[in-house]
């Protein structure tokens, strides 16, 4: 084909000509790069290795810190705090599940049977971001407030009855226990979940779902056998995206908990600016970052969908 | 799974269906019998599809029932219907594969040993080795052959196929719609088939209702069709017609005797979709591959008693087997011929002299109360 079109001049050599790329166009990928690289080398890298040469770091504040490789601390770490690495998992765990089941039947509306108000809804799920993390969970404060009309009403329907008896209330308060921390973490992340839930349940080709009741499937069995193994890719990262951050949160806790319920977040915070211990808030940091990462690959591998993420 | 032997013929009764003041299909009566290959044929917004999807129990009729046999399914859902679909993009499960996809409605009617019906299911279309595999990892034809795969292996009482070659390139069309009408003859299930493409539903179908506008305008088997339309709508969209507006001279019981601009053509009383009246007008048709054409010098050669036209050639275009000719006469501007390619007049080339003739059997009569051109412009939006 080259051949027939070349003029007489090229048709010598037996091979067509290999165009090369010019030198400043192959470079053109890593220019694009550079400002990311750059950004993360200075706020992700840098920091990381820092705290890393801090948590094996002996000393105090007083006398300086020193590089001593003191690898004890983690062991130290690890152990003294046991029970808040256990709470922070177990209140993150319950608060991803909580968004899931408040979150899927709602990306399941917005997706499918809202029509022209979809876009509105939208908004509305992400519109609580307008407003400071801090600020919503400060009025969270004053929703639970005690004897307020939240929890007069949770009260007189025998609702703090049970969760009392569930220990994650006491008597008639809701504010300073567990369930106002877990309230709390569900509440802030709850658009985190939807959002994916959303895309992954909107890209659902709707004639799969009638395909599926032409072959038989109740609309229960259709949902089972294939909108929810479709949506998975939203299910896995919604729930990423909630326990990740979650698990690490100390703001929910510090305001709506109480010294009872402090995650491991508290933790780590009050290690490097009241305790001003830094090679063990370090050494906190980086466990609770290996747990969280383990545990996220065993779920991904669990789940099956390395390809869909 | 179901009483093949008595009665299940689909039967839809004054069904019709309304969105908001929109109608998609006008009341609408049809029996389709048991074990045949029924074509529903229009261009898109016909109805077509609308009336696939009330027999399938996707959309609810807005009159009127539907019937498989002596059950009125009407208001049952899909999944209670023995009724499988074949969709349009094919809507096979991505997150499946080809066996399970295939596996589908029989595990959902809890059976419990599949792998022997899926095996030879899959053996029919002639997909056994793709078991393993993936919708996304097979070709067009291929995903086409698994989605009629798993409607077939429910043993339907009647299998819809929705449009299913439309997204196939011409060559595999031709394949797949002699592989269908194979597995039909072999499994005697009826078959629905909706289409826009005229020759596809000539092929595949031994009954074609032409749709248009929410209505049946023609209902017979493919050849009927075609050599007696009963409206222009149909004589245009199934194939190409040569339609002239004439005057009616006589009217007799056997032969009508018609003028149009000086030319006396005669047409057989049975063939005319309505009862001429002498002084009245008809439309005349008459199909291009039936027309002869020689030059103007050799008119006398002839033979006696066949419609003549003369004109002038406009146009010719040679396509292999035929050469296509557009003919320039008073009678009508643009009429067309198709020529064999069998012994070539070097001299019908544009602009020269013709006469066109035809046996005047091969006429038919329309009534002139219609659009001329009705079923025109859709055919070349959907080629």
């Amino acid at each position: 084909m080259t051949a027939v079109a070349a003029p007489p001049e090229a048709a010598a050599p037996t091979e067509p000509p290999v165009h090369k790329p010019s030198v400043r166009k192959r470079l053109v990928p890593y220019w694009l790069l550079l400002p990311g690289i750059l950004w993360l080398l200075v706020f992700f890298v840098l920091p990381m290795v820092y705290q890393a040469s801090t948590s094996v770091q002996t000393g105090s504040l007083e006398e300086g810190f020193k590089v001593t490789w003191h690898f004890q601390t983690y062991w130290d770490a690890l152990t003294e705090y046991v029970p808040q690495f256990l709470r922070s998992l177990l209140y993150a765990g319950t608060a991803t599940v909580l968004c899931l089941l408040l979150g899927y039947p709602l990306a399941y509306l917005i997706a499918f049977k809202a029509g022209r108000w979809r876009n509105l809804l939208l908004v509305l799920v992400i519109a609580p971001f307008f407003t400071s993390f801090l600020i919503r969970t400060l009025a969270w404060k004053t929703i639970l407030a005690d004897g307020g009309p939240v929890v007069a009403v949770l009260g007189k329907v025998g609702f703090l009855d049970v969760t009392s008896w569930l220990g994650v209330t006491e008597g008639d308060r809701v504010l300073a226990t567990p369930l106002a921390v877990v309230c709390g973490l569900t509440y802030n992340f709850l658009p985190f979940m939807i959002l994916p839930l959303y895309t992954s349940l909107e890209r659902i080709d709707t004639r799969l779902h009638e395909a599926a009741g032409d072959l038989y499937a109740r609309p229960a069995t259709v949902f089972r056998k294939v909108t929810f193994p479709l949506s998975m890719p939203g299910v896995v990262s919604g729930t990423l995206l909630t326990f990740i951050p979650a698990s690490g949160d100390y703001v929910n806790a510090e305001l709506l908990g109480s010294a009872d319920t402090r995650m491991i977040g508290n933790v780590i915070q009050s290690q490097y600016l009241r305790i001003l211990d830094y090679p063990t808030a370090a050494a906190l940091s980086f466990i609770l970052m290996a747990i969280v990462l383990i545990m996220v690959t065993i779920y991904i591998r669990r789940a099956g969908t390395e390809d869909l993420v | 799974m179901t009483d093949n032997t008595a009665g299940g013929d689909v039967r839809l009764a004054g069904i019709s269906k309304h969105y908001g003041s929109f109608t998609a299909v006008h009341p609408l009566d049809l029996t389709i019998p048991q074990g045949s290959f029924f074509a529903l044929l229009g261009a898109s917004g016909c109805g077509k599809t609308t009336t696939l999807r009330m027999i399938a129990g996707l959309e609810e009729p807005s009159t009127g029932t539907v019937s498989l046999g002596d059950r009125e399914v009407t208001h049952l859902p899909p999944y209670k219907r023995p009724v499988n679909t074949v969709f349009q993009s094919y809507a096979l499960f991505p997150h499946l594969n080809i066996y399970e996809n295939v596996a589908f409605g029989l595990r959902r009617r809890g059976v419990k040993s599949v792998k022997k019906q899926v095996d030879d299911m899959l053996e029919l279309v002639q997909l056994g080795q793709f078991a393993e595999r993936k919708p996304h990892q097979l070709s067009g034809g291929q995903q086409q052959r698994v989605a009629v795969a798993r409607a077939l292996i429910n043993h339907p009482q009647v299998l819809l196929l929705d449009e299913p070659l439309g997204a196939l390139d011409l060559k595999l069309r031709r394949q797949m719609q002699l592989e269908l009408k194979r597995i039909q003859t072999e499994v005697g299930i009826t078959f629905v088939h909706v289409t826009h493409d005229q020759e596809e539903a000539m092929t595949m179908a031994d009954t074609v209702a032409v749709m248009n506008g929410g209505r049946v305008e023609q209902l017979g088997a493919p050849a009927e069709l075609y050599e007696n339309p009963k409206t222009t709508f149909v004589a245009n969209f199934l194939g190409t017609s040569n339609l002239i507006e004439a005057e009616v001279l006589e009217s007799g019981s056997d032969d009508v005797v018609v003028s149009s601009a000086g030319a006396k053509l005669r047409l057989p009383a049975g063939r005319c979709s309505t009862t001429p009246q002498a002084g009245g007008k008809l439309l005349v048709g008459v199909r291009p591959e039936k027309i002869s054409l020689v030059h103007a010098d050799e008119e006398d050669t002839i033979a006696a008693g066949r419609n003549k036209i003369t004109g002038t050639i406009a146009d010719s275009s040679f396509i292999g087997v035929s050469t296509q000719f557009v003919i320039d006469s008073p009678v009508c501007p643009e009429l067309e011929v198709y020529v064999q390619n069998i012994e070539r007049d070097a001299r019908l080339t544009p602009g020269a002299r013709v006469v066109l003739h035809w046996n005047p059997d091969h006429t038919f009569g329309l009534d002139a109360a219609q659009a001329i051109d009705a079923g025109i412009e859709t055919v070349e939006e959907s080629a």
